[in-house]
């Protein structure tokens, strides 16, 4: 095989390579199966308890409920202290999530669109807060909160947990923002729009992909926290997850009413991962997490 | 993009500033206050100067906590990251697979912490767990109770179920950026899977996987309340990391100023070492 | 380097094709030249993107066999096939030198080092990328990028084509001029088959030995530039080609004589008895404006200055005519139009009838 530079035009041999035969292509749905059920299995696990009497749980080892019962999610449905643990929790995730998106978003746009004295400053000083680990912030917040006269309020956590929910929430906006052309923003003020009906006609269904992506990972950072919702609730705003390790500690060992409440809170986020399944991919891909 | 220059996007900003503010900077001048006073109770504090974080820099209490936390981070990349991209390379491009794939494989995301600590509680336990009872079965002398070997696997494991898919996600939103004239032109290059993927995909990875790293590092590094479900720290002191013994310390045992100088070097940390991250895998574009 | 023979070839994205509208490429039978310089002519749409993905082994078509030489390629993968190609949007390995990214497909097949390193030299040189080789080719200029592509294919001496799928998209419009010509160069220089596609008619007339104009998924004309200006066989090539293009007039022909509206044309011979669509073609370089009593009344709607040449807008009846006159050339008054006899073409249902000798 010689290279290059053959000013003739004869014809020449023509060459065909072989062809490598790949399996891979056969075969590639099988890591992903394998790492679904393996991801599948403890989850699997809580729910099967949930369904057994507990001398079941402790008695015979099954696989799957031998004597299935609805015992445990009777418990939680007929008891306020448990359900309502479920209204609060989301009670204070969606309020969250309402407050983040509603002040990130024109501070997005300004991040997006403008400079101003100390932006970099500013918009590196909301990341570092998505560092400040809650332990650090748990004893002052209850401080805090107590000198407000806010503990045990849904607001309260819904405050909170804006500490490292905001800073992400604005900084995925300002990575959607920056994607919608300036042309378009010139173009409505020109057509005589006031800047609050521009923002909410135009610009915001413009990047409503981009406001259910962060919507999304608010719910779900603040669904997940435990920390800081437990040290700023003790009785009425208490969410369930804190609900949860309270029982374990002091009811002794109820596992199926255990295994059912934690099954309970697998749900919203299910719910929310399966409407939001198309944005995710598209979120994600815009590197800002 | 040229940005034009108007300070009063100051206004849309502020009220971001003011509830990050509040959430922010009043603990945080709270707990640097804290670590600089003394208190025999009733509420009087007296300057305690930098005794506290001398005494916090110098304990061997925090030296072996921030140990655990460090190898528990470097342990859980170590996994998550080569394992995260070996996925994502692995799930369907088009048809109906990709949105169930997207569905199960974020679930585990959007479980409570404490729901994944309990459920691997449950999972991991001999008596009544899938898990602990089928190595006992296969011989395996397996107690997370008791072992400190055996409470760190169960607690690196639940990691890894817990946060491998974001890193496998993030890395398939970048390889799904990749245009499809690249893998074509790689074809007729005549490159081997192996050159494809050193040549063309983890280049175009790197920015998630910069995200990726950042994100695993500083969440695992704070860690808290998984492992406090599943372990409570124990045997012993074995899986205390920094949050469980900060926590302890400041709620349990009400020691204040500690705690407090023990938070600042913590966030300190923190902060440094995602600097460094961010820094270096950055750079490293520029270097080559 | 290779002969490429499309052998009754037609591809329908459809799973069960019935009309032949569904085909998004209709059956083509062709034996392109070792050696030749082809440009895939269309708009957006009419099927020259299927063909070439045929020809790289992207799709395999639904009838027909593609060869190369003697050899049935039809099934062979992309990589089997040993073809080249520069597509739309650079194709660079970021993280490389030029030299490495020129170097790869050569490293890749696993040929001596040193070998490697005179071929890479060689063609850097003819690309013009000598002095870049040791840069990183992430940094380099969109232009730069596709020359890279370009070289990558051409490094390797053995392949049976090299493809381009509208490789100028992203070039600067000075730098399109600069590529063109020194691709052109290249060709002659490496003699390798190379396809080109695009919608631009500059590019592919310059480029191309033959041009392959196709339209709504059919192959309407194969040939040199000059056929194709001189006798389009589709109306749809002579009014793709040329600025402005040919002007079509719906006429009744009879004999060696063509009426439009009222006018009578005279045709260079008589034709057969056409039945269905006929029309005339005549390109406006061929039509002249004079004063007096030839040709056919027609009114000026518009001029148009384009410095070398004037293009004269008018009307025949409802009909437009364009009529291009050379610099200084006065539009009359009273304006007849004359056309060149020698250059009418006639068009039965879009395609080019021969007149009976």
């Amino acid at each position: 095989m010689s290279a290059v530079a053959n000013t003739a035009r004869a014809e020449r041999p023509v060459t065909i390579g072989t062809v490598r035969s790949s399996n891979s292509g056969r075969l590639s749905w099988l890591v992903p199966t394998i790492y679904i059920v393996l991801l599948m299995l403890p989850i699997y696990w809580l729910v099967n308890m949930s369904f057994k009497t507990n001398t079941e749980i402790t008695g015979v080892f099954s696989l799957w409920p031998e004597a299935p019962t609805l015992r445990n999610y009777e418990v939680i449905f007929s008891d306020p202290s448990w359900y309502m643990g479920y209204v609060n929790s989301i009670i204070y995730v969606v309020l969250n999530t309402v407050i983040s998106i509603t002040a990130a978003l024109p501070a997005a746009y300004a991040f997006s669109r403008y400079r101003f004295l100390g932006d970099k400053h500013m918009f590196f000083w909301l990341l570092t807060n998505r560092m400040a680990p809650p332990a650090v912030f748990a004893l002052p917040f209850f401080q805090l909160y107590s000198s407000l006269g806010l503990i045990d309020t849904h607001i309260a956590v819904a405050i909170a947990h804006c500490l490292f929910n905001v800073p992400l929430a604005v900084w995925i906006l300002e990575g959607f923002i920056s994607g919608v052309p300036r042309e378009i923003d010139e173009t409505a003020y020109i057509d005589g729009y006031s800047f609050p009906k521009f923002f909410v006609k135009i610009f915001m269904p413009l990047i409503a992909s981009g406001i259910g992506v962060a919507a999304f990972f608010c719910f779900m950072f603040s669904w997940v926290e435990l920390l800081i919702a437990r040290t700023l609730t003790t009785t009425d705003a208490k969410p369930i997850t804190a609900i949860m390790t309270r029982t374990v500690s002091a009811a002794g060992m109820d596992w199926g009413v255990l295994a059912a409440a934690g099954a309970l809170t697998i749900i919203p986020g299910a719910l929310v991962i399966y409407f939001v399944r198309n944005y995710i991919a598209k979120g994600f891909a815009l590197g800002r997490v | 993009m040229n940005k034009t220059w108007n300070n009063k996007a100051w206004f849309m900003v502020l009220p971001v500033f003011l509830l990050v503010a509040i959430s922010a900077i009043i603990p945080l001048m709270t707990v640097v206050n804290y670590s600089v006073q003394d208190t025999f109770g009733n509420n009087e504090f007296f300057w305690n100067g930098t005794d506290w974080f001398v005494d916090t820099l110098t304990s061997e209490r925090f030296h072996a906590a921030l140990v655990r936390n460090l190898s528990f981070s470097l342990i859980i990349l170590a996994i998550e990251i080569p394992l995260g991209i070996g996925i994502s390379l692995t799930i369907p491009k088009k048809g109906w697979g990709v949105s169930v794939c997207l569905v199960l494989m974020a679930l585990p995301l959007l479980i409570p912490w404490n729901v994944v600590g309990t459920i691997w509680q449950v999972f991991g336990r001999v008596d009544i767990g899938l898990l602990g009872h089928t190595l006992a079965a296969l011989g395996l002398d397996y107690n997370y109770v008791q072992d400190p070997i055996d409470a760190w696997a169960t607690v690196v494991a639940m990691d890894v179920w817990h946060w491998t898919s974001l890193v496998a996600l993030l890395c398939y939103a970048g390889l799904s950026a990749i245009p499809d004239a690249y893998y074509q032109a790689a074809k007729i290059d005549g490159a081997s899977r192996w050159a494809v993927f050193r040549y063309i995909q983890l280049p175009k990875m790197k920015r998630v996987l910069t995200i990726a790293v950042l994100l695993r590092f500083m969440d695992s590094f704070m860690i808290y309340t998984e492992p406090f479900v599943v372990t409570g720290g124990g045997p012993g002191n074995s899986t205390t990391f920094l949050s469980i013994d900060l926590v302890k310390m400041a709620i349990g045992q009400f020691d204040l100023g500690p705690a407090a100088a023990m938070s600042i070097i913590y966030f300190l940390i923190i902060l440094l070492l995602s600097w460094i991250f961010y820094t270096v895998m950055t750079n490293s574009e520029g270097a080559n | 380097m290779a002969r490429i023979t499309l052998d009754h070839i037609a591809h329908s994205y459809k799973a069960n094709p019935q009309k032949p509208t569904d085909y998004a490429l209709r059956e083509v039978h062709h034996v392109w030249n070792d050696g030749g310089a082809y440009a895939l002519l269309g708009p957006s749409g009419c099927g020259k993107t299927t063909l070439l993905n045929i020809i790289s082994g992207l799709l395999t078509p639904s009838k027909g066999r593609l060869l190369f030489g003697d050899k049935d390629v039809t099934r062979l993968p992309t990589e089997a096939r040993n073809i080249a190609q520069v597509f739309q949007f650079p194709v660079i390995y970021d993280t490389m030198t030029v030299h490495d990214n020129l170097a790869f497909p050569l490293r890749n097949r696993g040929i001596p080092e040193s070998e490697v390193e005179r071929a890479v030299k060689e063609t850097a040189e003819m690309i013009g990328l000598t002095a870049m080789l040791k840069k990183r080719a992430k940094g380099l200029t969109a232009d730069e990028k596709q020359k890279i592509s370009l070289g990558r294919g051409v490094v390797r001496s053995d392949v049976n084509a090299i493809l381009f799928d509208e490789p100028l998209t992203v070039i600067d419009p000075h730098m399109k001029w600069m590529l063109r010509s020194q691709l052109k160069h290249l060709h002659k220089r490496v003699g390798h088959t190379m396809i080109y596609v695009t919608h631009d008619q500059t590019e592919a007339l310059s480029f191309a030995d033959k041009v392959v104009v196709m339209y709504e998924g059919e192959v309407v004309q194969i040939g040199t530039p000059a056929d194709l200006f001189e006798k389009p066989k589709h109306t749809f090539v002579g009014y793709f080609i040329g600025s402005p293009g040919m002007n079509v007039l719906p006429a009744k022909v009879a004999g060696d004589k063509a009426s439009v509206g009222e006018h009578e044309i005279a045709l260079r011979a008589p034709y057969a008895e056409l039945s269905g669509k006929t029309e005339l073609g005549i390109r406006p370089e061929f039509v002249k404006l004079v004063h007096g009593n030839d040709g056919v009344p027609v009114k000026v709607s518009a001029v148009e200055d384009i410095g070398r040449y004037r293009i004269v807008r008018t009307r025949l009846g409802a009909h437009e005519v364009n009529a291009v006159l050379p610099e200084g050339t006065p539009v009359p008054a009273e304006p007849r139009a004359v056309f060149d006899t020698s250059r009418l073409n006639v068009y039965l249902d879009s395609h080019l009838v021969e007149a009976r000798q």
